[in-house]
């Protein structure tokens, strides 16, 4: 079925196009005159300005791995982060930690932890899911890298960003 | 769980009327509640029972309630107004593993009784089970997890110490025990007695201390005893050789079949990104039950071994081999081959190719107008259980396809002493070391047309003018005949290494550079092609073969082909249009 | 063949082409860049240098010169993409279609006379006394360069985007055409020097009298009734249909160079890219820079048609000397930049016509409009000169 559009019916000052352009102009140059003088207020000059003061506390920047109050590295290699990953970011390499480590009571570690910081897109689930309070998502966004793997943050890399972290977890503490 | 299909028709069987959850359904006689709960829609939680162990009752999982009719004064069962017999039920709640269904039995599966039960159950089975499912196997395929979300609570109201016992125990060269995960099922300590007829576990120390031991000086190293990792239903008994490698979320599960002797044992190849982690056996009643041995099972490892062949490989004029591309390789093994007339020429396949590439050897032999050709034979112990003594898969096939002699290898040492005599002057070795046979390396170093395709380089690679790198066991497709005359597939699971090709694609693209197109474009036209040409494949197809396999060589029919007498079989085939 | 006049001419084609037109059609899209983000309160590209540490300087050159490396660096990005040719296109024609996109955009700048003269060098390319007809024979074949991109890159949008402005291109060079008969009915000539002079004696087309501070020694020594021997009442009656002719004309420009709010031929939120959609590297940038050129020259017509050419009151003309010779010059593209501008300040405000509107404009009003501005214009020379006095 056909369906009819009633199209408005328009004024002769409306048909004649000119007052309406005429406002238009005077609105663009408005504008422009406004961001020449200085009265816009322009998006942050990045480089220049920083938003490091600014983050605000729930701030998802890098994600990095932390080491508990003894030293041990709290990541178990569970793999839940590798599973849960929407873009599979992080790939983990699971070992047993040998007889005769002082964490051998913990039995399982990470031999490699790489994120691939090209496709994470910093959603913090890695953060949400971890059993082990072992990955956290750090302030820093500016994370830079001349090649595809210098932008793959290793198990060495992601300590250091990501330090060490005191309480939370204390179960294999009370292992045997 | 399916019974065994026989041809003959089985006796008729007592059909008996039991009603589960308010319904009336009809079961054989014989059958367990637990099942018949299963069959009727209501899955009973268990931890103990296995359908193919015996019932010990221990776990107290599967606790339902059961009501029998009631019994009028003139002992027969009273009838309600719906023309049904009224049940009585037992007040206690039962273990529904260890009895069989009986007429007029009432279940309920569901009940608040019921729940409670098993929420208690799973209290008392968590109290002193550690919080380890971060760091444990099982997780992931664990039936603590899954029945405690589906049945248990969400908290532990367990505030005292928990009792600790021995982790990672090594119980035997192939399996690590944490004793703290177990929940004292017994399926191991059954399964080593029933089926492994190895009894060497055991329950020490009582209440809440007992644990899972072996016997004192008793290894646990029987060839069977990766089952117990399989059938256990924690993480308390964990495969070495799988242990902290791969969660189990992230394998793939490709059905296919073990290739490690003549049995065929269905199996689960469990892979992630090209990479094989670990193979689980799959329920086949005909064949393997739901067991398989553990030399079959680690027999993957060579897959990826870092020596892999990757690239085609042709010999250069000064003696050293040089990677060349397909094309290239290709080209060079056909004018080669070329060249020599059909008694100058033989083929040593393997029993271990599947029965497409057999038939593509078949082809290429009457390409070549070769008639010497063998598969290499090998013979080990065999036990009656699972393993066979013919360790390879595929001899049957091979027998049937007339690639091998009637007696597999009796040609092969006829071969063997042409090369070393230098009667032959063109070897093709299909996946088989002839230096490993008996070939001297002069000799094959001589010959002046070596064609070899393998997984991985020996002492024939190294000699031959032309190397092939082929597909493994779990990189291809295909079917091969068990030693009891049953036709299985194997399913490609991971792609093979490099530039590596499925076997018969290289056989393929061998009889197409002698005799130039032959249609076959996938493996499904090559089986096609085979069903026309090979009676006992005839209506067949891959698809058709399905997960369990397909019986084409009854067992009489068998023993009727005599052994003695060779060359039965090795007829050419029909040229296909 | 006079070698001098080679040279000469050699030389200004060089000069106008190299020096003046190119730059300045780079310098247009980094403009339109700039202009859209002031008017959109945006930054715009900003900071792009010169990377003068390339050439051996100490420090490369960034502020406060931010952004104007931007055309460069654009330049370079294009030269240096790959240049992708679809299996599919008819190969002759796509290779032939950008060609033909910027070589009539430069072919018109040839009889625009953009300064007086020049070491008693008149600055006009080739001075012929059709200028204006060539203009428009040339101009009409850019066209040629749309459709046949739009016809051999053998995809749809493409060749919706080459058949909307082969439609588009045709309606209005007829209100193109007819716009400026008045223009010629008025002074008589087509040769477009000529025209200029013609304004020098009579002020600027759409101001007339804009001459009349030319005789401002000879207001002083008068009588205020004196300034009316300057003042011509048919050249005040004559004024309207001046005025219609520029709107019309302009309009038309606007609508023959594809600029908003004309731009159907590659809406891009309807048809992709139009025309160019299958094109990359340098032949997207021979469109992309072609259009701008387009813009160039169709300004230059403006300005010489109803703005005066390269002529100011006040400003002596190149035979004062070089220096003036060289203001007339600046002068010429002082305003072509400045209607330039204007462009760009249309195009960041309206939005775009639909398609019935615009063959409606087209046909319906700029058409009539231009046919009667014709006539009238025409009664206006018809009335006998007595009637004024």
């Amino acid at each position: 079925m056909a369906i009819t559009i009633q199209r408005p019916n328009l004024t002769l000052k409306e048909k004649m196009y000119f007052p309406a352009i005429l406002g238009g102009l005077a609105t663009t140059i408005r504008h422009a005159f406004r961001m020449l003088t200085g009265k816009t207020h322009v998006a942050m000059q990045y480089p220049e300005e920083k938003w490091d003061s600014h983050l605000p506390a729930y701030y998802r920047g890098a994600p990095a791995l932390v080491k508990d109050e003894h030293g041990r590295e709290r990541c178990v290699a569970c793999q839940l982060c590798e599973f849960i990953c929407p873009p599979r970011a992080i790939k983990i390499t699971p070992g047993e930690i040998p007889e005769g480590d002082k964490f051998r009571k913990v039995e399982k570690y990470p031999e490699a932890f790489d994120i691939d910081m090209i496709r994470c897109i910093y959603c913090g689930l890695c953060e949400e899911v971890c059993p082990e309070a072992a990955i956290f998502l750090q302030k820093d966004y500016a994370i830079t890298g001349e090649s595809r793997g210098e932008m793959v943050h290793h198990k060495e890399k992601l300590y250091e960003l990501g330090g060490l972290k005191t309480g939370l977890v204390h179960k294999w503490n009370d292992k045997k | 769980m399916s019974n065994p299909t026989t041809t003959t028709a089985p006796p008729p069987v007592q059909m008996l009327n039991v009603q589960v959850d308010g319904v009336w359904h009809q079961f054989p006689k014989g059958t367990r509640v637990i099942e018949a709960c299963s069959q009727a829609g209501a899955y009973v939680p268990r931890y103990c029972y296995h359908p193919k162990l015996s019932s010990p009752g221990n776990c107290r999982m599967c606790l339902i309630e059961m009501g029998m009719p009631k019994m009028g004064a003139d002992r027969k069962p009273e009838m309600g107004p719906d023309g049904k017999p009224v049940i009585n039920w037992i007040p206690r709640p039962q273990i529904s593993c260890a009895q069989d269904v009986a007429e007029g039995m009432g279940l309920r599966t569901d009940s608040p009784m019921v729940q409670e039960c098993r929420k208690g159950v799973m209290e008392f089975l968590l109290i002193n089970h550690p919080l380890d499912c971060t760091i444990c196997d099982q997780a992931g395929e664990c039936r603590l997890q899954e029945f405690s979300v589906e049945y248990g609570q969400d908290s532990s109201r367990f505030l005292e110490e928990k009792v600790h016992k021995p982790k990672h125990v090594d119980l035997g060269p192939r399996i690590t025990l944490d004793d703290e995960r177990c929940i004292l099922c017994s399926r191991c300590i059954r399964f080593t007695k029933e089926i492994a007829h190895d009894d060497a576990l055991g329950f020490v120390d009582r209440g809440s201390y007992s644990t899972l031991t072996a016997h004192k000086g008793v290894p646990f190293d029987n060839n069977y005893s990766l089952n117990t990792v399989d059938i256990c239903p924690v993480g308390a008994l964990t495969s070495n050789d799988f242990r902290f490698k791969m969660r189990v979320w992230f394998l793939k599960e490709t059905k296919s079949i073990c290739t490690s002797c003549g049995t065929g044992c269905n199996t689960v190849v469990g892979s992630r990104q090209d990479v094989m982690y670990r193979q689980t056996p799959r329920e086949n009643n005909e064949v393997n039950s739901v067991w398989m041995c553990d030399y079959g099972r680690l027999n993957f490892h060579f897959l990826h071994d870092e020596k892999r062949l990757t690239n085609p490989q042709v010999r250069l004029a000064d003696h050293t081999m040089s990677e060349v591309d397909w094309k290239d390789a290709l080209s060079r093994a056909v004018g080669q081959l070329r060249s020599f007339k059909g008694e100058e020429i033989a083929i040593i396949a393997s029993a271990r190719m599947t029965n497409e590439e057999l038939y593509l050897t078949r082809r290429l032999a009457d390409a070549l107008k070769c008639t010497l050709m063998d598969v290499v034979p090998r013979q080990g112990e065999g036990d009656d259980i699972l393993l066979s003594a013919d360790r390879n898969p595929n001899t049957a096939g091979a027998r049937l396809l007339g690639v091998a002699a009637a007696t597999p290898g009796a040609k092969l040492r006829e071969i063997i002493e042409g090369v070393n005599a230098k009667r032959i002057h063109a070897l093709v070795c299909l996946g088989e070391d002839a230096a490993e046979q008996g070939a001297t390396a002069e000799a094959l170093h001589d010959l002046p047309c070596l064609v070899t395709t393998s997984i991985l380089p020996n002492g024939t690679t190294a000699a031959s003018t032309v190397v092939l790198p082929g597909s493994g066991f779990a990189e291809k497709r295909g079917s091969m005949i068990n030693v009891k005359g049953r036709l299985q597939r194997l399913n490609r699971a991971i792609n093979a290494p490099g530039n590596a090709r499925d076997d018969w694609e290289i056989l393929r693209d061998l009889i197409l550079g002698l005799t130039g197109s032959n249609g076959l474009y996938m493996v499904e036209d090559l089986f096609r092609a085979m069903a026309n040409d090979v009676k006992e494949f005839a209506g067949l197809s891959l698809s058709k073969i399905g997960d369990l396999g397909v019986q084409i060589i009854q067992e009489e029919e068998k023993k009727a082909v005599p052994t003695d007498v060779e060359e039965t079989r090795t007829g050419t085939l029909p040229t296909p249009p | 063949m006079d070698w001098t006049f080679t040279f000469i001419s050699l030389a200004k084609i060089l000069g106008v082409i190299f020096v003046i037109v190119l730059p300045l059609v780079s310098y247009t899209v980094y403009a339109e860049r700039r202009i859209s983000a002031i008017i959109q309160d945006r930054v715009g590209p900003n900071r792009t240098g010169f990377p003068l540490t390339v050439l051996g300087f100490k420090k490369d050159l960034v502020l406060p010169l931010g952004g104007l490396g931007q055309p460069i660096a654009d330049a370079m990005k294009f030269i240096l993409k790959e240049d992708f040719t679809p299996a599919s296109v008819n190969k002759f024609y796509y290779w032939l279609a950008p060609c033909l996109a910027m070589a009539p955009a430069m072919l018109t700048i040839a009889v625009v006379p953009f300064g007086s003269t020049l070491f008693g060098v008149p600055m006009v390319i080739a001075n012929v006394n059709i200028g204006v007809l060539f203009v428009f024979a040339i101009a009409s074949l850019g066209v040629y360069g749309i459709v046949l991109a739009g016809w051999s890159s053998n995809s749809k949008y493409p060749f919706l985007g080459g058949v909307r402005s082969t439609s588009q291109m045709i309606s209005y060079e007829l209100s193109l055409g007819l716009s400026i008969i008045p223009l010629f009915l008025v002074m008589g000539e087509l040769n477009l020097t000529k025209i200029v002079e013609y304004q020098i004696a009579h002020g600027w087309t759409i101001i007339p009298f804009s001459n009349l501070p030319n005789f401002l020694p000879g207001l002083f020594d008068h009588r205020a009734h004196h300034v009316m021997a300057y003042v011509n009442w048919r050249q005040i009656l004559l004024w309207v249909p001046m005025f219609i002719s520029f709107v019309v004309f302009t309009i038309s420009i606007f609508a023959e160079t594809n600029r908003l709010p004309f731009d159907l031929p590659e809406a891009e939120t309807e048809l992709v890219a139009g025309y160019h959609t299958e094109y990359s590297s340098m032949k997207f940038a021979l469109f992309f820079l072609g259009e701008y050129a387009a813009m160039i020259t169709g300004c230059s017509i403006i300005v010489t048609l109803f703005l005066g050419g390269w002529y100011v009151p006040f400003i002596p003309d190149g035979t004062h000397g070089w220096v003036w010779g060289l203001v007339n010059i600046a002068v010429f593209f002082g305003k072509v930049s400045a209607l330039l501008l204007f462009f760009i300040w249309i195009r960041w405000t309206l939005p775009r016509f639909r398609y019935d509107q615009l063959m409606r404009l087209g046909w319906i009003y700029l058409f009539e409009i231009a046919l009667v501005n014709v006539i009238l214009t025409a009664g206006i020379l018809a009335i006998p000169q007595s009637w004024f006095s």
